[in-house]
């Protein structure tokens, strides 16, 4: 029995024109391109957790950002839940749009800060589906407060009056008020103190299982891929390097720069 | 015994930092706070003290007190005795000899800043001038504690700093901006400023978290050296359990100003005793896959601090006894006077 793929990328590719220094344009016409995305192939799973995990400049926002449609690809090719995702527009780009939800650092940081929360996670629905009145967007957001742990109480404060951890479960109301089919999230944690960030990668795991998502962690930080993340795919210079197993990339790992990043962490004895 | 354990605790080794009582109290609308509160510690020649927290715990309003640099209207109470390598070695410093870094005015203070203690911080670019070339930072840094050099004496200094702190090409790194420099690079930079004027102290605050876990490395291990080499003392400021198990010969936790545990850095880390200890143990992500747990709850505003333990309404082990009064440091366990703990249910929990 082989399970649905959800999402499938074939060789995606993505060039930004290379500057040469901190004054100076790249341009067009120079034949320095840097590859941000070098040839990526990977399909996900339904119901799995993929980790991306790499060091600054690797690529792996440039790729996040191109799954999410939010850059083009120069080439390659995207397949979400069977469709051509490169090349679906208007209203269908709209329906399959909201099946795939982003949650960021600090998803707060981006969003107008004078919204109370409730507006702010029931937004989505404005856009999504818009024959529902405002008081049935405030129950559902209410609901998905409740999801997330911080309760209906919130409903009309505004974000700025929050900690790091209380924003980053807003960002994931918000992302899951569509019940998309696959949530990517872009170093969830990293802004986190350790104890509020172990709070955050609970509540991600806990709501793949009861909301059956597909999860995509993108991070710099090893340890924070292990601990969710039935695959891994190590990324550096454009390139998946390494992709398999979380407990093979883990513990038994082929390729030498997936060798360094693990001889690199520091671990605590146990 | 592992080839990493050095000599622990202070044996032999002589004084370079001592702290005694230091609390921070900052003026809010509604009275003062107490980001430091109590904070006791000694720092011997050539050891590094890692200090643990969350954001929060007060860890870089510590540093801050002791390099002069809290923000205006913030007071600083207690004594940081500092002992310069002259002192002790002519033995002036029987107890407390040295000199007070909290009493000191801030023209003497500018003084032995630098020269004898200086920091580095978690972002370079926020310690060096983006206008300035790294070279002429440092020379400027070496100027302002040796007034008098000749430009020729500064400039080798200035190459024998950077070559100090690994700097590949130190002759044209020099002549760069550090907008030109990697991140990695730019935190050398800053390690060859604050070496420059061969300080016996240094405060690390967080100065690896903005680097990529390579990186990261390449940084620890030359501090390392550093601290072998020159015997330097080091405060390393960090939330990161795994790298203060690679740098820091001792560990102490904090937690809402105050230090809740702390001892020889291997014994904290396989035997925390302080629940927040354990907690925060089990809430890191590590590569071994074991579950994680997270702390219920977030750090208590300072403005509202619980009574008696401020770690009681996160403790899953809390008591009502924990409520009457801020618990003191304890023997963690019986036979160790080195490794201590703020819990008064030490004991109940470590036979249970």
């Amino acid at each position: 029995m082989s399970a649905e793929i959800i999402l499938d990328v074939r060789d995606l590719r993505k060039s930004y024109s290379a500057a040469t220094g901190a004054f100076e344009r790249g341009g067009t016409d120079s034949k320095r391109r840097t590859m941000a995305v070098d040839g990526v192939t990977f399909s996900v799973e339904r119901g799995e957790t993929l980790g991306i995990v790499g060091e600054s400049g690797c690529g792996k926002t440039t790729l996040a950002r191109i799954l999410l449609r939010l850059i083009e690809p120069d080439s390659g090719e995207m397949h979400f839940r069977g469709q051509d995702w490169r090349r679906v527009h208007g209203a269908d780009l709209r329906a399959l749009r909201r099946r795939m939800q982003m949650v960021f650092q600090d998803p707060v940081a981006s969003l107008n800060p004078r919204m109370r929360v409730g507006a702010v996670v029931g937004e989505p629905l404005a856009i999504h589906e818009p024959q529902l009145s405002r008081s049935q967007r405030r129950e559902r957001a209410a609901e998905m407060l409740e999801d997330v742990g911080l309760g209906a109480g919130v409903l009309d404060r505004y974000p700025h009056e929050f900690s790091g951890g209380q924003r980053q479960r807003i960002g994931i109301a918000r992302a899951l008020i569509l019940r998309p089919d696959l949530l990517m999230a872009d170093e969830p944690v990293s802004a986190l103190d350790v104890s509020v960030g172990a709070q955050i990668l609970e509540l991600l795991d806990r709501l793949r299982r009861e909301f059956s998502l597909t999860l995509i962690i993108i991070s710099h930080s090893l340890p924070v891929v292990a601990q969710l993340a039935s695959r891994v795919a190590v990324m550096q210079a454009g390139q998946f390097v390494e992709c398999g197993p979380a407990e093979q990339v883990l513990y038994a790992p082929q390729n030498p720069y997936t060798q360094a990043l693990i001889a690199a962490v520091p671990e605590i004895p146990s | 015994m592992p080839a990493k354990s050095r000599k622990s605790y202070h044996g032999n080794m002589a004084m370079r930092l001592d702290v005694r009582g230091l609390s921070v109290e900052l003026p809010t609308p509604n009275g003062w706070v107490r980001p430091v509160n109590s904070v006791s510690f000694a720092l011997a020649e050539g050891e590094t003290l890692g200090i643990v927290g969350e954001s929060g715990s007060g860890k870089t309003m510590l540093s801050l007190a002791l390099m002069g640099l809290l923000p205006p209207g913030a007071r600083a109470r207690g004594e940081a005795w500092l002992h310069s390598p002259a002192s002790t070695e002519n033995g002036s410093n029987a107890n407390g000899g040295g000199e007070n870094l909290l009493a000191e005015s801030s023209s003497e203070m500018r003084a032995a800043r630098g020269r004898r203690i200086a920091m580095i911080f978690q972002e370079p670019m926020t310690a060096l001038n983006p206008v300035m070339r790294v070279g002429a930072q440092i020379a400027e840094a070496i100027r302002a504690h040796e007034p008098g050099l000749s430009a020729k004496e500064i400039n080798r200094r200035v190459l024998e700093a950077l070559e100090r702190a690994s700097v590949p090409e130190p002759k044209r790194r020099a002549r760069q901006y550090a907008h030109e420099l990697s991140g990695g690079l730019r935190q050398r930079v800053t390690i060859a400023m604050a070496l420059a004027a061969s300080p016996s102290v240094l405060i690390a605050d967080e100065p690896t978290t903005a680097l990529d876990v390579t990186v990261q490395k390449q940084i620890l291990d030359l501090l390392e050296n550093l601290r072998r080499e020159l015997r330097l003392s080091m405060l390393f400021i960090t939330h990161d359990l795994g790298v203060v198990a690679q740098v820091a010969d001792r560990v102490a936790v904090m937690y809402a100003g105050r230090i809740v545990e702390e001892g020889p850095t291997e014994e904290v880390l396989r035997r925390p005793a302080h629940p927040y200890t354990i907690g925060l143990l089990r809430a890191a992500p590590r590569l071994v896959r074991e579950k994680i747990v997270a702390i219920p709850g977030t750090v208590p505003p300072l403005g509202s601090l619980p009574p008696g333990c401020s770690f009681g309404p996160r403790c899953d082990r809390h008591i009502p006894e924990c409520d009457a009064s801020a618990p003191k440091l304890a023997n963690a366990i019986a036979s160790s006077e080195t490794h201590r703990a703020r819990c008064i249910r030490i004991g109940a929990h470590s036979e249970s």
